[in-house]
């Protein structure tokens, strides 16, 4: 074997070592570009904007496409596709939504586990009907508001009302 | 617990990415196997697709279970192990080359030299990560287990300390053997006392969090909830002073400490467990005659060349090391085998040897993006436990190679810690199979778009309505 190759040999490896550093970087890059990033505000001032929701559309309500099982399916557009928490401890927290039904409590189960001495362990559920969403109480100690009103049974929520949970309010955002 | 949350935008799983990079670390630890041999025997090694495909089913193997069970964790990850784990099975099989050929038997088989009997446990580590993976479907099933896991990881911790048991090497009580296998179980003891600090810093943090009095702009905790950081420094002096373990002592006490600082938010955390590291250590200095020894060696190193238990090892390194220069001699063409223990504590002195400052940094950079991976995990994570559960895994492993890959370039004394999925051992390599099953499985559920809640929580709420 001769020094010249050996010495390619060599080089070679190393460039290829980095090679495979920068395929990794360049991976992870498109969690740099491709992600959403929420700075939690410490004192949230924002509050419902009831001039921006909209009113679940009655008449046809499209059935969801039969997207691959396992796979979120596309939401319509004009539908929610946001859970944010705007205040409470978790402010600035964003739960995306698919057409799974959203469970929120301190229970560690729960799919938003909310840090807040105000909540039941399984507090409320928020579930999706023919492309709008619902809330409903889950039997809690202080109970669910949608904007002023105590959620009794199923409520539609539409985009941008908040829906205060304990000291938590979340509201969805397309 | 964090300023920021970070959402994926895109709900792809990236397995693609994974697989294509998997084959690519593959390649590579093939190509480095090749080039040692082409280098040692100037021909292609005749085993090397035999190899190549076991290796290759093995990580098939991997890849599969996480498609499964976990598909939207990291794509990362499991390539950048896969490469660093392949990478020193190659070293430790070149090193076998250089020495006189050692043989062991195992269970009737007979094996020449150590890199056989590492393929092997390559091969019981990538089983227990899929074990893992498969068995704990959901980390916060562990959140369950958080007393449970103190006493198991004590209890791991101080095994080397029973008579008959135990175990003592080059004067660290870290081993145990039973029969004809020994087993380090501190490497088993890292994984279940950080998800030990995770679970109960989850339920703990609200009190740790509480401010006392504030002292040059920092708010110090009250003096009544330094139970637990007191708790933490004394067991690992305990293992400093009774297993003579710095590596692990450190370890152990700053995987604690930077998980509280998680945990709760407050700097003074950190800035108390600094205090208190530098007055241990200052104590252990002034009160144990092998730590001073190991400061000894680490700031006059030339000194204790010939002395007995001196720093022989640490400046043949050195010189291996400086004899690679920037670019290496190449893999096979240099002599790290001189160094004494380089399958275990110095194998990155034979990398820095071999494939020069470049290599190294590389290798370097690979456990860097091992530790963002697990840290980002943590940020994405939407669970409390979670999160401390990645940083605690991303952080122990971070702290592991910074004292090793220090020690070994004199940046910090010296003290003996395996290089995770490099060096030569079972019990490391098993144990960090496991680790990044753990972190994979936590990055699962931060990066699964609109998490999935459990059948079983939609089945209670008609029971509830009912």
């Amino acid at each position: 074997m001769s020094e010249l190759t050996l010495t390619a040999i060599r080089l070679g490896f190393l460039a290829l070592l980095w090679l495979f550093v920068l395929t990794a970087v360049s991976v992870m890059r498109s969690d740099l570009f491709g992600t959403k990033v929420t700075t939690r505000p410490r004192t949230s001032t924002r509050m419902g904007r009831p001039g921006r929701s909209r009113p679940p559309k009655a008449g046809k309500p499209g059935p969801p496409k039969a997207g691959r099982p396992g796979l979120p399916v596309r939401p319509r557009r004009g539908a929610a596709r946001n859970l944010v928490i705007t205040e409470g401890p978790l402010a600035g927290t964003s739960v995306r939504l698919g057409d799974e039904p959203v469970t929120i409590g301190r229970a560690p189960d729960c799919t938003l586990v909310l840090a807040d001495d105000f909540t039941s362990a399984r507090h409320a559920r928020l579930f999706s009907r023919d492309g709008s969403w619902f809330v409903e109480d889950l039997g809690s100690t202080n109970g669910t508001y949608l904007e002023r009103t105590k959620v009794i049974g199923q409520v539609a929520v539409p985009v941008g009302t908040p829906i205060r949970i304990g000291k938590t309010v979340v509201e969805l955002r397309k | 617990m964090s300023a920021a949350t970070v959402a994926p935008a895109s709900t792809r799983s990236r397995r693609a990415a994974e697989l294509v990079m998997l084959l690519f670390a593959i390649a590579l630890a093939m190509a480095a196997y090749a080039s040692v041999s082409l280098a040692r025997l100037g021909r292609l090694p005749s085993d090397m697709l035999g190899y190549g495909v076991g290796l290759g089913a093995l990580m098939l193997l991997a890849h599969v279970t996480v498609r499964r069970t976990a598909r939207y964790a990291d794509p990362v990850l499991l390539p950048v192990v896969t490469l660093l784990n392949g990478l020193g099975l190659v070293m430790i099989h070149r090193l076998d080359l250089a020495s006189s050929n050692r043989v062991t038997s195992l269970a009737g088989w007979v094996l020449h030299g150590d890199a056989p009997l590492q393929l092997v446990w390559t091969a019981v580590g990538v089983l227990a990560f899929v074990v893992v993976l498969v068995a704990v479907r959901d980390h916060r099933v562990l959140q369950r287990y958080t007393y449970t896991s103190m006493v198991v990881g004590l209890g791991l911790l101080l095994l080397p300390l029973v008579p008959g048991l135990g175990h003592v090497v080059n004067s660290a009580n870290i081993w145990i053997r039973l029969g004809p296998l020994s087993f380090q179980p501190g490497e088993a003891a890292k994984i279940v006392l950080i998800v030990f600090f995770a679970g109960y810093l989850v339920a703990k943090r609200d009190v740790l969090a509480l401010a006392g009095q504030r002292f040059l702009g920092v708010d110090l905790p009250r003096g009544r909830d330094l139970g637990p950081i007191l708790l933490a420094w004394l067991a690992s002096l305990g293992v400093l002073v009774f297993e003579r373990d710095l590596g692990t002592s450190l370890l152990f006490f700053g995987t604690f400490v930077v998980v509280l600082y998680v945990a709760t938010e407050r700097l003074s955390w950190l800035l108390i467990g600094l205090v208190l590291f530098l007055g241990g250590s200052y104590a252990a200095y002034l009160i144990f005659a092998h730590v001073r020894q190991r400061v000894d060696i680490w700031l006059h190193p030339f000194a204790h060349v010939n002395e007995p238990g001196g720093s022989y090892q640490l400046v043949q390194g050195l010189f291996g090391m400086a004899s690679g220069g920037i670019l290496g001699t190449g893999l096979g063409r240099g002599r790290p085998d001189i160094v004494p223990l380089v399958k275990s504590d110095f194998i990155v002195a034979a990398f820095g040897e071999e494939l020069g400052l470049t290599g190294l940094m590389a290798l370097i950079v690979l456990y860097g993006i091992i530790v963002e991976r697990g840290l980002r995990t943590a940020i994405a994570a939407r669970d409390a436990f979670g999160k401390l559960l990645a940083a605690g895994l991303a952080v122990g492993l971070g702290i592991q190679v910074f004292v090793i890959v220090g020690g070994v370039t004199r940046l910090v004394p010296l003290t003996g810690l395996t290089t995770p999925f490099l060096s030569y051992g079972g019990s490391s390599l098993l144990a960090n199979w496991v680790l990044v099953a753990l972190l994979l499985r936590v990055s699962d559920s931060a990066r699964r778009p609109a998490a999935a809640p459990q059948a079983a929580s939609i089945e209670e709420t008609q029971v509830v309505r009912l």
